[in-house]
């Protein structure tokens, strides 16, 4: 039967020759990550008897959701897993790193062939660099802790092909909540979402794991972009370990596919309380907006900076306006300090956190009021989602629509040029 | 396996984890304070029905979408839920249920026709449904005979420290 690259790495996991959809597989994990808010992870890890982690190089704790630790409860867990850390031996990412989605491709820990599970709903990012990568709950990951390894019901596959060419005032995140709006946010429950075609290929790394991120919200297992040369340079660049790219059989046949022309895209907006609220940003331009949030693993990001200070240079956002900027990596802030960025952002009037996944989740940094409109760059816009409030409202859209909507105060559709008209 | 008893309804489609407990309670580490705020982001008074009205939960479709928290699940068992009718499940939410064995079904007709407080029946084998007012039958989609298994475990946790003195007994 013919296999996807992604079968061949879920059988390469399980020891199998081959894997068929619908199939029950025990697979071997090569890296596994814990974040901050689940330190059930070690109780569970308890409970099931585990006294040692079956790897401790492969195991890697990242404190980025709460950081630096926002409250007691949280300075509590916080000690509770740098403990844990050190008497395991495994890698505990502190506070002042960032976000740990991120950090796995700067290390060089995202890479072809490789099969990854976190403790968190957004690691499908990793697809992008050909992974095999699924989010876990905390009392399946404390099982992988024990043993290395964690049942798998292989995935059929979905081909998404985007054609054509995007314009320059639109990003992959215009693209992917586009897709959003078409096919909803279920049509990729327990499947792997691939993305193809010209404009995935014209993307940089960083811009095609906005699509694969924002395929948790489409309800992905994982998904799964082809590793091209510029996959392959940029993961050279980051590591010299040795990596498998499995290639998809010929024939191989998809579950599903789907095909889209962006030639024609226009900025988007999904507008609240659901990611595939879809609509062209110009038909909702005008909305009084109190805050912009820049940041998390989908908008935080070098390519967003860069594209945020781009609109922001030498302008001032209104009194009425809150930006807040959030980027994902200690590296990314360095890199937007030399590059001027920085400056440029907190010229135009930024509150610049420190790196983490901030206000996104709604745990710090930049929640937001009752009744008050966020435009954010991150990937969810549910009731509640930015701080508990559910009469707050968020928007999501791309870095080049937040800038401009900030520059405003009012959400604001970005020029061809990627400067407002 | 069957399970019965009275339903609390709440045929929404699309409920995240967002809502079934908001994040900012993520580090609270009492289980039973945390399921205190079980689905406030949806209705509060959820949470009081589970005591007076039954501990059947019905829901619509997409179930538990967004974050990976255990917590969306652990706050429903800890307020009393036995089973849980919903049309479909976001895949963490459901993983996440069978991992701590909590039962599922699938059923894309009842939420839409039962109502608050009725009785129902769910055989979890069969896959079906029944209500006891009007003897009328749904069919859903019950367990995978792996989810199953899970379930007659207790979940993962009993499975693993199975595992776990299987291997010291090898060993020694």
């Amino acid at each position: 039967m013919a296999m996807h690259a992604v079968h061949k790495i879920l059988a390469a996991a399980a020891g199998k020759e081959q894997v068929f959809p619908g199939e029950i597989i025990t697979a071997k994990v090569d890296l596994v990550g814990i974040n901050d808010v689940y330190q059930i992870v070690m109780k569970s890890f308890e409970e099931m008897a585990g006294e040692k982690v079956w790897n401790p190089n492969k195991v890697y704790i990242f404190l980025d959701h709460n950081a630096p630790a926002s409250d007691l409860k949280v300075a509590e867990a916080h000690k509770l897993f740098r403990e844990f850390a050190q008497e395991q031996g495994c890698h505990l990412i502190d506070i002042n790193e960032g976000i740990g989605h991120n950090l796995l491709p700067e290390w060089g820990l995202a890479k072809p062939g490789s099969l990854i599970v976190i403790t968190d709903s957004h690691t499908p990012i990793h697809g992008a660099y050909g992974t095999f990568a699924a989010g876990l709950g905390a009392t399946d990951i404390a099982a992988v802790l024990i043993d290395g390894s964690t049942w798998l019901k292989v995935p059929e596959i979905i081909n998404i092909r985007l054609n054509g060419k995007l314009q320059d005032n639109v990003m992959a995140k215009d693209a992917a909540l586009y897709v959003l709006g078409q096919l909803g946010t279920e049509f990729g429950t327990y499947k792997v979402i691939e993305f193809s075609g010209p404009v995935v290929e014209a993307l940089s790394m960083e811009e095609r794991t906005v699509l694969t991120v924002m395929a948790t919200e489409m309800g992905a297992k994982s998904t799964y972009i082809k590793p091209d040369k510029t996959t392959i340079d940029d993961v050279e660049k980051h590591t010299s370990e040795p990596f498998i790219v499995h290639e998809t059989d010929p024939d191989f046949v998809y579950e599903k596919e789907y095909e889209f022309d962006l030639t024609e895209l226009k900025p988007q907006v999904a507008v609240p309380h659901s990611v595939d609220n879809a609509r062209n940003a110009e038909e909702v331009a005008g909305i009084p907006i109190n805050q912009v949030f820049i940041g998390s693993c989908t908008g935080g990001k070098l390519t967003d900076i860069a594209a945020a200070a781009q609109v922001l240079a030498g302008k001032k956002i209104p009194s009425s306006m809150r930006l807040v900027v959030t980027m994902a990596t200690k590296q990314i802030v360095a890199e937007a300090i030399e590059q001027g960025y920085y400056k440029i952002l907190l010229d135009a009037g930024a509150t610049i956190t420190s790196p983490g996944c901030g206000a996104c989740s709604g745990l710090l940094g930049g929640i937001i009021a009752g009744k008050e409109r966020c435009v954010s760059t991150a990937n969810r816009n549910f009731p509640g989602r930015m701080g508990g409030s559910l009469e707050a409202e968020v928007y999501l859209a791309s870095p080049l629509t937040a800038a401009a909507t900030a520059v405003n105060g009012t959400l604001t559709c970005p020029g061809r040029n990627g400067l407002e008209e | 396996m069957i399970i019965s008893g009275k339903v609390v309804v709440y045929n929404h489609d699309n409920i995240s984890t967002d809502q079934i407990i908001p994040g900012p309670y993520a580090y609270i580490k009492d289980m039973k304070e945390m399921a205190e705020h079980c689905l406030e982001g949806a209705d509060r008074t959820l949470r009081d029905r589970f005591r007076t009205v039954g501990n059947i939960f019905v829901a619509g479709s997409n179930f538990g979408c967004g974050s990976s928290r255990e917590y969306a699940v652990i706050v429903l068992k800890e307020s009393g839920v036995q089973a849980v009718v919903i049309k479909s499940a976001a895949r963490i939410w459901y993983r996440n249920s069978v991992n701590l064995g909590l039962p599922v079904i699938f059923c894309k007709t009842l939420p839409d026709t039962i109502k608050e407080g009725e009785e129902i029946e769910i055989d979890f084998t069969a896959g079906t449904i029944r209500e006891a007012a009007t003897g009328i039958v749904h069919q859903g989609e019950g367990p995978s005979e792996f989810v199953m298994d899970m379930y007659k475990a207790g979940g993962i946790k009993p499975l693993m420290r199975q595992r776990m003195r299987e291997k010291k007994q090898a060993e020694k």
